[in-house]
């Protein structure tokens, strides 16, 4: 069947599947008003749906049961539902956990939360855990060498693998799961330390402009413009230019200076944040009542606005944090990131990225680079459910 | 109606001025950097009489705001200077000629084309496909269908844009050979044959800009519909359609334009990677490779590109939105 | 016509259901005018929105009915109540300015509900819409539909909201607090127009409003919630005259507090503060012109004036955010620093401000104890056990039990407690003038009471004099002892609270005086009549 037929039967079928499916539930439901007044296109929707569960049914169903070499076209669609699956089990038992175990706060807090922010908490731990133990946890070291080389993932000896390396190991011999956890160290690490960085120049600045006004905040607000024209990515790879001159042979400091030239570019957008939020804080009576009593700058700025800044802040951290670490990522990808030796996911997708045109035949290969990617996707992606989770909850009822 | 003009000259007249004050700080960024032009033309060869015959050739002695102007009105001009690549190519092979070869703005031209092409694609389907999803997670927000398409937007905006093109190279190139993963482009290919290989990078950067664009347009959409006159409208028992096609959008424009061009900032910024990811020739991968190799006419001509590109595409937001708002355009 | 039984509604509020109204009946004969009225928080908008079979996102009726002319609306199917919707039953919503669509011009939005549901084309409802615009004593009626939104002011849109109302010459029209947005004297206009056009056309009506003075003048029958339940409902005049429930009666006592009047002032006396020819402006934008006036010692001054008044800017210029162009300040006497940052700790210390809203004025991440002990430490430099006991007292004084509340935090209180809270955290510095700015309108009645009464026993004991700014004449009269009247940035007129009240006025103060609705349900009526219907329109206002 050709793409084009079987285009053509899922229209056929939804169209007139929809009409049929709220027929079916008005006359079954005695008219219910959600089936009486539901609109065409959600009933089309429905079926819609339903087609697209079938098919990955059907689709997860012809991987598990055929044998290799035909399982080798749906081994990854496997593995994806798999880990899928796993997941939402996981987040959910993690959060049914929380409920239960804790302090009374993080108990209501975890009776509050969906799935999908549980799911990300959970990750947020876990990555957290593996960044602070990851001489303890990796069985061998970041840069250490073997004389094995391109061992293939799943320690089987008989497609290749050995048990000692269980994600096989790259090109040069280093194992690739050793490197997976101190990449963790390296990357969450070096981002985290940049998002602070970056925080911390623009909340002060932010704060700072939006108290004292008048020239101060047109002079910042100024300079963060012109920054702001410039597309990060782009403006990142300039500076990492002039900086790969001045560091020259010493690639250990270019790592620092890539942290500096991030956390500045960053920090615009903290400061455009931080004095928004400023000011909307400054203009309350409580800070015209501090103001009239004769306080100080410093108690105003710390006393007064930042207590009342620090959710906002907060959601912006998780966001910024994500932000980072993808800019740092492609840039490493790129090769002009974290250095060697240090292990790193952006780098490793980019040393092994040759490894996927290996997946229609060996699709075990093709593991490694896509883990690496997956690595820093997993982690942007919990952050992100958690922020979403934050803003919803900040934004009460509005949706 | 004069108002709205003299607002609309206001951010244009702005939008040149940060166009000018970027070029500067891309001009002082770049002078910024230790050893100079000279130093790196010639290399191991450097003496300090053959610097400075240099260094008066192509005018580095004169004060730095005067070589900022000329750079700038050649920049204008379309003539970015000799790429440090070609030139000490030249230079070694001892064939140093005018034939225009070397110079920067030869090899951005059919590049810059090409990125544009990319760009453009990517655009063509992400545009409509968004703002129709945006407006369906909307107008259906918190059941099961804004849920699903809340999960996959999120994701695809959290995924790191190799990871994005990997995943598309392995479904539709290794697994399923339907396009080609390297996206080899030369002058005199068809226009079938061109699209065909520029599909895949630009599939990749519709992932990322259509999770983005269509959060966007959501938010937009969900937050017109909670204002009273929405609820003035239901309320007058008007058809559900009409509320969205008459009260709804005309008010939505400013913001979907909004979000639109953003989204085509956002593009410029997305096409550096996904250019490198599937080997593209355009100004991206030229852009890396003269980062690398610090090639410091060509690093600042992109720059200068991307920029201009980013400003212009805020700025034309910023006046577009203008241009829509009734307060605006009907002056009391 | 329209008949709820027993009708319940939920909102939603993060997973769970919470109630809203509790089992309410409500009937209406044609042509007859309900009042709802209720403090905030009573469900009346909610009510009105289910009497049209709607509820807002995050809101459902979950139990009872609602019958409009023998059709059941809870149960109707989508196309019936959109049949309905606009054509028999209309709206007319609180904020006209943010309920008309700025994108279309006025008068297609008004054309609108009649052409969709077939009952006029575009043309007859224009020339109806006109029709209807000079029945609402609109100015320019042949124009002024050609407008946007935008460009007409907030009365006049009022007034071509409720025009479009009546496009379909609907049998019912809610009404949500039509006039609350609006100025007392524009609000007469609209009220006078609403209730013209819904006798000349027999419509039947919900009016909803917290404002009883208002209800009074509109309604047959009123109804009185309370968080959700009904307390009474009466014919307008019985309910006024002999309200049955305690409730009922103790909004109708609220107006009975009246301070004693004073001695007059001794000529000769210094006064406490001393405003002198002060003219101030916000950028080049003058808002103030030569304002004179004093405040003496232990007397309430009340500064009178519609929005836009300048009122606010008085304090300001007092306080010294906003440093007069020109003009200066006196402190018993003495020119105070015009800019505050120039004002050393004692001069600041001195004049204390309460602010109109309760939440925005206390830092929400501190608590009670750290609000009212910060002044304590920082003017008295009290510490530990001393400044304890100092706030404990403070609490005393503004009657909350110091054991309770020194550790909650403001959103842990209610209205009146915070604005309590305010108060303490003034007298704190221990001032000798409070600068009140409309520290009850943001209140319910009886605890905008409570909090008047505390601040004339605060006076009496401790010689405070008040700067009380409001709109409210019924406040002025309740609390004040000088009356200063602003209008445009000018003071109008001023004086004692007795001859302020007794004619003759300048024109301006009468039209204020006015305007202010009484509880007789036949003031609007006599009003009207004093003044002659044709004086009622814009000109009126205009011309002052």
């Amino acid at each position: 069947m050709s793409a084009l037929t079987t285009i053509a039967a899922i229209v056929i079928i939804s169209t007139l599947g929809g009409w049929m499916f709220r027929f079916a539930g008005q006359k079954g439901s005695q008219n219910a008003p959600y089936f009486r007044d539901m609109p065409y296109g959600v009933a089309v929707g429905y079926v819609l749906g339903a087609i697209v569960l079938l098919w990955l049914a059907k689709t997860y169903y012809l991987g598990t049961t055929l044998e290799a070499p035909a399982s080798n076209q749906y081994f990854f669609f496997v593995k994806a539902i798999n880990l899928f699956v796993i997941f939402a089990l996981v987040a959910y038992v993690f959060r049914i956990f929380g409920r239960h175990v804790g302090t009374a706060g993080t108990k209501k807090l975890f009776r509050a939360m969906p799935v999908t922010a549980a799911f990300g908490v959970m990750i947020i731990i876990a990555y957290a855990v593996t960044a602070i133990f990851a001489g303890v946890i990796a069985p061998h070291g970041q840069d250490q060498v073997f004389a094995l080389a391109n061992v293939v993932p799943g320690g089987d000896p008989a497609l290749g693998g050995n048990p000692d390396f269980p994600l096989g190991t790259d090109q040069i011999g280093r194992d690739i799961l050793s490197r997976l956890i101190y990449g963790a160290q390296n990357t969450v690490g070096i981002a985290f330390a940049t998002t602070l960085l970056a925080f911390f120049i623009g909340a002060s600045l932010g704060f700072l402009a939006a108290t004292l006004g008048g020239w101060v905040d047109q002079l910042l607000s100024r300079a963060v413009d012109v920054m702001m024209a410039i597309p990060s990515l782009i403006f990142a790879l300039l500076l990492m230019t002039i900086a790969s001159a001045w560091a020259g042979s010493e690639k250990g400091i270019l790592t620092l200076y890539m942290v500096v030239i991030i956390a500045v570019i960053d920090s615009t957008r903290v400061f455009r944040l931080a004095r928004a939020v400023g000011q909307s804080i400054v203009v309350m009576d409580y800070i015209e009542a501090a103001k009239l009593r004769g306080e100080g700058l410093g108690y105003l700025v710390f006393r007064e606005i930042l207590p009342n800044a620090t959710a906002p802040l907060l959601a912006e951290f998780g966001l910024r944090f994500c932000f980072v670490f993808l800019t740092i990522a492609s840039l490493s990808f790129l090769g002009v990131g974290i250095q060697p030796p240090l292990a790193d996911w952006g780098t490793m997708v980019r040393d092994m990225s040759q490894f996927i045109n290996f997946a229609a035949f060996a699709p075990q290969v093709a593991v490694a680079p896509l883990l690496a990617a997956g690595a820093i996707a997993l982690l942007t992606v919990g952050v992100n459910f958690v922020v979403d989770w934050m803003l919803h909850k900040s934004s009460g009822l509005k949706e | 109606m004069g108002s709205l003009l003299r607002i609309v000259g206001q951010r244009l007249a702005l939008g040149f001025l940060t166009l000018v004050v970027v070029s500067f700080v891309i001009f002082v960024a770049v002078n910024a950097m230790p050893g100079d032009f000279a130093q790196a033309i010639l290399g191991q060869g450097y003496t300090e009489e053959a610097g400075d015959a240099i260094r008066k050739e192509v005018g580095l002695d004169k004060p730095y705001f005067v070589r900022y102007f000329s750079w700038l009105g050649a920049a204008l001009q379309g003539d970015f200077g000799t790429s440090f690549a070609q030139a000490s190519f030249t230079a070694y092979a001892g064939t140093g000629t005018g034939s225009g070869l070397g110079t920067v703005a030869a090899q951005l031209a059919p590049r810059f084309e090409n990125t544009m092409f990319l760009a453009t694609v990517a655009a063509t389907i992400a545009v409509p496909v968004s703002l129709v999803l945006g407006l369906l997670a909307a107008l259906y927000r918190n059941t099961i269908f804004d849920r699903v398409v809340n999960i996959f937007t999120l994701s695809s905006i959290s995924s790191p844009e190799f990871f994005m093109a990997y995943i598309l190279i392995l479904l539709l190139a290794v697994l399923n050979p339907l396009l080609p993963s390297l996206s080899n482009i030369f002058d005199g290919m068809s226009f079938a044959d061109r699209l065909n290989r520029t599909l895949l990078p630009a599939l990749t950067l519709t992932l990322i800009v259509t999770a983005h664009m269509m959060r966007m347009t959501r938010a937009a959409i969900i937050n017109l519909l909670a204002s009273p006159y929405i609820e003035m409208a239901r309320l007058k028992g008007i058809s559900p359609m009409r509320v969205i096609v008459v009260h709804a959008l005309p008010n939505a424009l400013a913001p979907i334009i909004n979000v639109v061009a953003l989204n085509l900032a956002y593009l410029i910024t997305g096409v550096v990677v996904v250019e490198v990811v599937f080997v593209y020739p355009g100004i991206g991968q030229l852009f890396v490779d003269a980062v690398k190799n610090r090639d410091i006419p060509v690093v600042q001509a992109c720059c200068l590109i991307f920029a201009g590109a980013y400003i212009l595409l805020n700025l034309t937001a910023d006046v577009m939105s203008i241009l829509s708002n009734p307060r605006l355009r009907h002056p009391k | 016509m329209i008949k709820i039984r027993d009708i319940h509604l939920e909102g939603r509020s993060d997973e769970s259901w919470i109630p809203i109204i509790n089992g309410i009946d409500l009937d209406l004969k044609r042509g007859e005018v309900l009042g709802l009225i209720g403090e905030s928080g009573a469900g009346k908008s909610t009510l009105g929105l289910a009497a049209m079979g709607f509820a807002r996102d995050g809101v459902r009726i979950s139990k009872g009915s609602v019958e409009f002319d023998g059709i059941d609306l809870v149960n109707a199917p989508a196309a019936v109540k959109r049949g309905l919707l606009g054509k028999r039953i209309a709206y007319v919503a609180q904020s006209a300015a943010a309920s008309f669509n700025p994108a279309h011009k006025i008068i297609d939005q008004h054309t609108e509900a009649p052409v969709q549901h077939g009952v006029m084309s575009t043309k007859e409802s224009q020339e109806d819409g006109m029709e209807l615009y000079e029945r609402l004593r609109l100015p320019n009626p042949t124009e002024i539909g050609f407008r946007y939104p935008h460009q007409v002011s907030g009365g006049q849109l009022q007034r071509a909201m409720t025009a479009m109302a009546m496009s379909c010459r609907p049998d019912l029209i809610i009404f949500d607090e039509p006039t609350t947005a609006l100025d007392v004297t524009t609000q007469i206009e609209v009220l006078a127009s609403i209730r013209d056009i819904v006798e000349q056309f027999n419509t039947a009506a919900i009016y909803i409003t917290h404002d009883l003075a208002v209800v009074a003048q509109m309604a047959d029958r009123i109804k009185v919630l309370l968080k959700g339940d009904e307390v009474e409902e009466a014919d307008t005049r019985t309910m006024l005259s002999s309200p049955k429930e305690e409730y009922t009666k103790s909004l109708w006592a609220v107006r009975s507090f009246q301070r004693p009047a004073k001695p007059a002032i001794n000529t000769g006396a210094t006064p406490i503060v001393s405003v002198k020819n002060v003219t101030a402006a916000y950028g080049k934008m003058p808002v103030l012109f030569d304002v004179d006036f004093d405040i003496h010692a232990g007397r309430t001054v009340a500064v009178v004036g519609e929005s836009g008044s300048g009122k606010s800017t008085a304090a300001r210029c007092i306080t010294g955010l906003l440093p007069p162009i020109n003009g200066h300040i006196e402190f018993e006497g003495e020119a105070m620093p015009l800019d505050y940052r120039r004002r050393n700790k004692d001069q600041l210390r001195q004049a204390q401000m309460i602010y109109q809203m309760a939440d925005t004025a206390l830092n929400p991440r501190k608590t009670i104890g750290e609000i009212i002990g910060r002044p304590v430490q920082f003017y008295m430099g009290f510490t530990g056990a001393e400044k304890r006991k100092r706030v404990d007292a403070l609490l005393e004084q503004i009657e909350l039990e110091p054991s309770t509340y020194f550790n909650r935090l403001p959103s842990e209180l209610s209205g009146g407690q915070k604005q309590r809270v305010g108060i303490a955290r003034a007298l704190a510095a221990e001032p000798k003038f409070i600068i009140c700015d409309e520290v009850t309108s943001a209140l319910d009645q009886l605890v905008a009471e409570g909090i008047l009464k505390l601040l004339a026993d605060l006076q009496d004991n401790l010689g405070l004099s008040y700067m009380f700014i409001t709109h409210d004449l019924a406040t002025v009269k309740s609390i004040s002892d000088e009356v200063v009247v602003m209008k445009d940035g000018r003071v109008v007129e001023q004086g004692p609270k007795a001859e302020m009240f007794q004619p003759p006025h300048h024109p301006y103060t009468d039209l204020l005086l006015s305007s202010v609705p009484e509880m007789d349900p036949d003031w609007l009526t006599d009003l009207l009549k004093a003044r002659g219907v044709d004086n009622i329109g814009d000109a009126a206002v205009g011309k002052m």
